[in-house]
């Protein structure tokens, strides 16, 4: 029965979407807030437990949805028993966490946040564990990085708080980045990205010559998140965080991906000298070393900390040794260290909420003042040490008695040897969190003082310490069931579990007798040891990890501000020069086919143009400092490439060209009215020499490849043969580029119109912007009619006001005409509604801005919105049709004696681009224009200056 | 006449790229204008030149010139005027609120807030 596999997706998902929640209800109070919080948690919890009767049969629930699957990434849940224990544990002691942090938070701090952020870490946590693709496994991996960064870093305000939330997502992050390396070549190896077919792939995976590298890299992932040597540093720099977030991510969650991930994979990686040699002595080495480390901290979090770095060492090496038996150990103590490490972290953070201080040094005796949080710390420091019935002897007895058998570098015992040291370090600073904390006299200067917390902070410790016990004295009862089925997972067989308290006077039972016994005497000696460890210098990790970043910025500093300082001229100069080297370097690596085009003679009338065309353009780069003289020079280079259309078959472009080229110019044209007539020299010789030739280098290279274009054919069919045999048939047009643009590509004309519209939007919003600021101040200031020299005599002319006048209407028939012969003839709705933005602002030149605005009734604002909206109506009529968007119809009316009229929808939408380009072309230059009014130009009431009806009227009396 | 094209284009580009490292907004925004005019012709070219063939449909025509670069840079002359436009009113409004119109911010303002 898969039934319950439909939680699976739910499951995962419930945590995100609870996470919404917390921010919403914290305005109803804190408890509240933190019962929403928990419901979510609850919820998945439940529907977790409805899953766990089939997983406890040995079946492995699956859930498909289908995303990406052209790239091998699908939504694919798997839940066996390895799932099931991590994400019983993520949930579990995620809801404890969640009742302790309600009573941890001090009032100051945001608890809508904290929670958010918790549930989001919790389903990214889930989500890893739950995953059958290991594609989707590597974006919730990541979103652990991220969430773990915002919980890490919660106590904003602390810098140590932010240094260690860095340090925490560069070192993971950048695991985890070699991680998606590993699991690419891990998944193109096996032909899947599912992790349900890659672990049946071991052979295939080991004998890949890729087996090592993908190896290295995935364990690269998990060594830093699971903090294993090398990267062990940053865990206790996350200890910055709240004591829940400790509790949570250090003992229970992120630290355990990485043992996950290297138990998920165990089946296919594992079993090669490889896979022993790194994971087995990173384990090790981790394992004692951090233990040594944590008996010499003072502060109770780092002392936690680094045990834990010590614990995950432990399973690590277990992993490591990649025989059955060792993984069964390794996922009970999984289960051990989770129950007993979350206790302890929580009863550090009762003793720093009620003492004040999480100092070793300054604590002590504090049996009487808080018994409660005594007995809690003490069992569950005492399974950490592992001491007998606890949990913690028995995976540590276990772990021993594996070791003892396992040959490693030099002599049979050595590995044994030295997991006794790492097992004496455990029992040493395990007593001293009893011992210098708990026991001796009790002191009368702790910065407040203690008592035991209310019952909502201890309850979730005390709990987990229930769990410890029980597991201890009845462990096949206990987790007996769950170690099998998430044995059974990790190794893919059925595995012998029995555990017992006894195992008779083997090598493990003197091992951990010799561990306790040397704990006990190193934590007599404790003092004059520590004034050896403080005397010998040590390397200090976040020195090292400071000067690292501090110089990967400064290069990377360096690179960005060599290439791109902010200045636009060193950008454009560096993508001129870096183009035309990479188009170079594709085109000398071959492959182009020989010429295959006859070319064209050359013509007289084109051999003009281009002679007028390149002398405009040399004079406009030699002249351009007097910029009018440019702007003329640019109207004819502007001309020349209209010519240019219309020669070589392009009239509707020729058209199109000719038309914006006069709007450009007038544009240009009021825009120099307030800058500068001239451009001052100023780049030196050397400067313009260095420009001339980045220049003509990318000219060359534009000549080039066009050159090359031309005379070749294309190299595979074209798509345009379609459109010249259905322009006609299917959108009735015969002006195929008009039937492209309102029809076939329609979709793109209605994105180019909204273009435009927003760009008109966008002057409009600038001139304002620029006219309530220093700019309108700098504007009024502007005198315009003594400012530049040579103005003209009239500024409203008689003779241009009455041949604009005339021409307006017939400009607007010109409009209308092409409009309507658009769709079979050259025109359409851009070039109509650049003829008709010509015409309207032929009467602004005329008659200045402040008259024509006057009589302008229409708001250009809504001219373009009324353009695309009608593009949009009439392209979604087609769904009326049960046609898809924009599917254009068309048919013929008849009205005697005119000839056949042809009508289209394709019409109606033409007319929106028509609305869209009139209004944006207005409304563009009328932005220009409310700059001139700004700057006090005399505004006319009259249309022109001299007006021969007017003096008449004046002499008679007037108007 | 391919050759004709192909150097105007280049030579139109090359006038662009020069104007465009200029030191003052005016330049640069005629540089764009100059880069626009090679680039829709680039485009346009990319249908290979052909003359008395205008993509109208006729009867008894069989050969006409590629229609879809033609409706590509219809549309490209159409926003290039929207993205001219743009750029002349930041360099407007640039000159007109920072007093000058050098492209560049003075080397002691550019790590503080930016002109308009």
């Amino acid at each position: 029965m898969q039934t319950a596999a439909v939680f699976l997706p739910i499951i995962a998902a419930l945590p995100f979407l609870g996470a919404l929640l917390p921010g919403l209800m914290i305005q109803a109070g804190r408890n509240t807030c933190a019962a929403f919080t928990a419901s979510a948690t609850i919820l998945a919890l439940t529907l977790l437990l409805l899953c766990v009767p089939s997983v406890m049969r040995g079946e492995v629930l699956t859930y498909h949805i289908e995303w990406l699957p052209s790239l091998g990434l699908n939504v694919n849940f798997m839940l066996d028993g390895l799932g099931l224990l991590f994400a019983g544990m993520i949930l579990g002691i995620g809801l404890l966490i969640i009742l302790y942090a309600r009573f941890y938070l001090s009032r100051e701090d945001p608890m809508g946040q904290f929670y958010t952020y918790l549930l989001l870490f919790q389903g990214a946590m889930v989500g890893i564990v739950l995953s059958d693709n290991i594609l989707l496994l590597l974006v919730f991996w990541e979103l652990t990085s991220l969430s773990s960064f915002l919980l890490i870093g919660y106590w904003k305000h602390l810098p140590e708080g932010r240094q260690g939330a860095r340090m925490a997502l560069t070192v993971t992050g950048m695991g985890g980045l070699a991680m998606i390396a590993g699991m690419l070549i891990l998944g193109n190896i096996a032909g899947s990205y599912d992790l349900s077919v890659i672990l049946t792939q071991k052979d295939a995976i080991q004998a890949s010559p890729l087996y090592l590298p993908a190896l290295i890299l995935i364990l690269l992932g998990c060594f830093t998140k699971s903090a294993q040597f090398p990267f062990h540093f940053w865990l206790p720099h996350a200890m910055a965080a709240p004591t829940p977030v400790s509790a949570y991510l250090h003992s229970a969650t992120m630290v355990k991906a990485g043992l996950f991930l290297m138990a998920r994979m165990w089946p296919v990686l594992a079993g090669t000298p490889e896979w022993f040699w790194i994971v087995a002595t990173t384990g090790l080495i981790t394992m004692v070393m951090a233990a040594k480390i944590a008996l010499f901290k003072d502060d109770l979090k780092a002392l936690l900390a680094f045990s834990t770095v010590s614990h995950l060492g432990l399973i690590t090496m277990l992993l490591g040794l990649g025989t059955k038996a060792a993984a069964v150990v390794a996922v009970f103590h999984i289960i051990n260290h989770a129950t007993f490490k979350a206790a302890l972290f929580m009863t550090a953070g009762i003793v720093d909420h009620e003492a004040h201080t999480r100092d070793i040094k300054r604590l002590g005796g504090l049996r009487h003042l808080m018994p409660i949080t005594f007995t809690i710390a003490t069992i569950a420091a005492l399974s950490m040490a592992g001491i007998p019935p606890l949990n913690g002897f028995l995976s540590k007895e276990m772990m021993l008695e594996e070791v003892a058998h396992t040959q490693w570098f030099g002599p049979a015992w050595l590995m044994g040897a030295v997991a006794t040291l790492g097992a004496l370090f455990s029992v040493a600073y395990s007593f001293r969190y009893i011992a210098h904390v708990f026991l001796g006299p009790k002191r009368s200067d702790y910065p407040a003082e203690p008592h035991d917390p209310g019952f909502g902070m201890w309850a979730a410790p005390a709990f987990l310490t229930v769990l410890v016990v029980l597991i201890g004295v009845m462990p096949m009862t206990f987790a007996g069931d769950l170690v099998r089925v998430a044995a059974q997972a990790v190794t893919g067989a059925e595995p012998y579990v029995k555990i017992y308290h006894w195992h008779g006077l083997v090598p493990a039972f003197w091992m951990s007798v010799i561990a306790v016994a040397g704990g006990a005497l190193l934590l007599a000696g404790h003092a004059p040891l520590t004034g050896m460890w403080n005397a010998t210098p040590r390397p200090e990790a976040k020195r090292m990890f400071d000067a690292v970043t501090r110089a990967a910025t400064r290069w990377a500093t360096m690179l960005t501000d060599g290439v791109h300082d902010g200045s636009l001229m060193r950008n454009a100069a560096v993508f001129a020069v870096v183009v035309p080297v990479l188009g170079w370097m594709a085109w000398s690596a071959g492959g182009m086919a020989p010429p295959s085009r006859a070319p064209l003679p050359v013509a007289l009338i084109p051999a003009v143009g281009w002679v007028l065309l390149a002398v405009a353009t040399v004079l406009l780069v030699v002249y351009h400092r007097a910029r009018f003289t440019a702007l003329v020079l640019l109207g004819i280079a502007g001309l020349m490439v209209s010519l240019a259309f219309v020669y070589f078959s392009a009239p509707d472009l020729a058209l199109t060209q000719i038309s914006v080229e006069v709007v450009t110019i007038i544009l240009l044209l009021l825009a120099l009215n307030f800058l500068p007539r001239e451009t001052p020299a100023e780049s030196s010789a050397g400067r313009r020499l260095r420009d001339g030739v980045i220049a003509l280098g990318g000219g060359a290279a534009v000549a080039g490849l066009s050159y090359a274009i031309m005379v070749r054919d294309f190299a595979f069919d074209s798509i345009s043969a379609f459109h010249l045999a259905n322009a006609y048939k299917g959108g009735g047009g015969t002006n195929v580029v008009n039937v492209i643009l309102v029809d076939f590509r329609g979709f793109d004309t209605f994105g180019e119109i909204i273009v435009l519209g927003i760009a008109a939007l966008v002057i409009f919003a600038l001139t304002d912007t620029v006219l309530r600021g220093e700019g309108g101040r700098r504007l009024s200031r502007l005198d315009p009619d003594t400012n530049p020299e040579g103005q003209a005599g009239d500024r409203h002319p008689l003779m241009m006001v009455v041949a604009t006048r005339v021409m307006m209407p017939i400009a607007l028939m010109v409009g209308a005409y092409i409009f309507l012969r658009g769709h079979n003839e050259p025109g359409g709705g851009f070039i109509a509604g650049l003829i008709v933005a010509i015409a309207f602002v032929m009467q602004y030149m005329a008659s200045g801005y402040a008259w024509a605005e006057a009589r302008q009734r229409v708001t250009y604002h809504a001219t373009i919105g009324l353009g695309v909206l009608i593009a949009a109506v009439t392209g979604g009529g087609a769904w009326l049709a049960g046609r898809p968007f924009l599917t254009s119809d068309y048919g013929y009316l008849h009205f005697p004696p005119i000839e056949e009229f042809e009508w289209a929808t394709a019409i109606a939408f033409d007319i929106g681009v028509f609305l869209t380009v009139v209004g944006a072309v207005m409304l563009a230059l009328q932005s220009l224009s409310s700059m001139a009014r700004r700057a006090g130009g005399t505004v006319n009431i009259h249309p022109m200056d001299v007006d021969p009806a007017r003096e008449n009227d004046q002499a008679g009396g007037g108007v | 006449m391919e050759a004709l094209m192909a150097s105007a284009i280049g030579l139109l580009t090359a006038a662009g790229i020069y104007l465009v490292l200029r030191l003052r907004t005016f330049p640069v925004i005629v540089g764009l204008s100059l880069l626009t005019y090679a680039v829709n012709l680039f485009l346009f070219i990319t249908g290979r030149l052909a003359v008395d063939m205008p993509p109208i449909l006729r009867k008894g025509v069989e050969s006409y010139t590629d229609p879809l670069p033609q409706a590509l840079v219809l549309t490209a002359i159409v926003i290039s005027f929207g993205m001219t436009a743009v750029a002349v009113m930041l360099a407007l409004g640039a000159y007109l609120s920072a007093g000058d119109d050098d492209v560049c911010l003075p080397p002691d303002d550019s790590g503080a807030e930016g002109g308009a």
